[in-house]
């Protein structure tokens, strides 16, 4: 019973800071271009992502006539549902972990990898061209820069010796992976922007050419799963980049205790979302032939390449 | 999952629906739909996936030198060898050409 209500508190504070991660996007986003951003409902315009929900809960779900309903719906079902699934492994404190698995980044990989049936269910389900072109541009996207994901993340592991990430963030505890590890932790940022299908790499929803991509069919709350998804795999990614590179609950100053220690984690995750949204507001769209050649022909030889340096050099100290 | 079933209960319950035969078909930049929409697609989505496979099962098999560093230096070197020339392979092959 304990453990439920802890499970449920979590996930309403994560839905509560998707939330304000969607508002934080569009101010930075007006900073970035000169305008104020959303600013009348309430305060400062801080209850706009609350009123969009609303929203969206009250606008009609349609229906494509052509659409497989049961695939339609359990797609933005399971694209949500995954997303909050993740958050189990990720270590808030040092014994602030939902669920401690001795597997935590072998979870991590799994429930990225199952994210593509989501919004490949989504393209198939509507029967629609759009639909159907960015799902699969989003599952060749998500999995080829799963495979420098993974590289990165078992070079990364070599010296910890644990797959857990609570040992990979205590093992920080000296000097921060970022420092050691700085290519990796570069080519492991720019396979998350791919990953969740953020900006530079936003093949699958390119509004110039497929209009919305794999959700062009969605409305109201079926779609706003799909956005809530999105934004919590964001959080999600950021809160492993910072567990793995950055340290994650460690202070950023040592012999700091008097803060608790999950707020040196969020304020990693909110530097690094603000990069996402930076990245977003600055740089133009990859072409899709250019996305896969970075993703194949550079990211993968270069990750296979330093895991195999790291791996003798390791080799070689210990 | 719970949150998930309630939004969508909540959302069928509350939204209101008004059916109509331009809304319901499916989108096309104005027209009606004019082909199948399951149609072909290009078969280098399809190689992608099967080269995926092939490494993201390398890297599953990679995952356990965390726990043993100094394990088997020569089985390591040999395993990756063979999938770093096929790999190479592929790419001087042309399949990892998009364009």
């Amino acid at each position: 019973m304990y453990f439920f209500c802890i499970m449920v508190f979590n996930t309403i504070l994560i839905l509560i800071s998707i939330a304000f991660l969607t508002l934080a996007e569009r101010k930075v986003l007006g900073a970035i271009q000169l305008r104020r951003g959303p600013t009348n409902v309430g305060f400062f315009g801080l209850a706009q992502p609350f009123a969009d929900g609303l929203k969206l809960l009250g606008k009609e779900t349609i229906f494509p006539k052509s659409a497989d309903k049961f695939l339609f719906v359990f797609a933005s079902f399971m694209a949500f549902t995954l997303s909050l699934f993740a958050w189990v492994v990720v270590p808030f404190d040092e014994y602030a972990v939902l669920i401690d698995v001795s597997f935590g980044v072998l979870f991590i990989l799994i429930v990225s990898s199952l994210n593509v049936y989501g919004l490949v269910l989504a393209g198939w389900a509507s029967n629609s061209k759009y639909a159907f072109l960015g799902s699969v541009r989003a599952a060749a996207q998500m999995l080829s820069y799963e495979l420098s994901m993974g590289f990165v993340l078992i070079t990364v592991l070599l010296p910890v010796g644990s797959l857990n990430l609570s040992d990979i963030v205590i093992a920080q505890s000296d000097v921060w992976f970022v420092v050691c590890f700085l290519p990796l932790a570069l080519v492991f940022f720019i396979s998350i922007l791919a990953e969740t299908n953020r900006t530079p790499f936003d093949l699958p929803e390119a509004e110039a050419e497929l209009v919305a991509g794999y959700n062009v069919e969605y409305s109201s709350i079926i779609f706003a799963m799909f956005f809530l998804a999105e934004y919590s795999n964001m959080i999600f990614m950021g809160s492993v980049f910072a567990s793995i590179f950055l340290g994650g609950w460690l202070p950023l100053f040592p012999g700091i205790t008097n803060i608790p220690f999950g707020f040196w984690l969020g304020l990693k995750v909110t530097g690094l979302l603000f990069i996402f949204i930076w990245v977003r507001g600055t740089f133009p769209r990859y072409r899709f032939d250019q996305l896969m050649g970075l993703g194949w022909k550079c990211f993968l030889p270069l990750t296979l390449a330093l895991f195999i340096f790291y791996w003798v050099f390791f080799n070689l100290i210990f | 999952m719970f949150v998930s079933v309630i939004m969508i209960l909540a959302s069928l319950i509350i939204g209101k629906s008004s059916p109509d035969f331009e809304k319901l078909s499916p989108y096309e930049c104005g027209f009606n739909p004019f082909e199948d929409s399951r149609k072909t697609f290009d078969i280098k989505f399809y190689i992608t996936a099967i080269l995926f496979i092939i490494f993201d099962v390398e890297v599953v098999l990679l995952l356990p030198l965390v726990f043993v560093l100094n394990f088997c230096l020569p089985f390591v070197l040999v395993f990756l060898a063979l999938l770093i020339f096929g790999f190479f392979y592929e790419w001087q092959k042309g399949i990892l050409n998009w364009a």
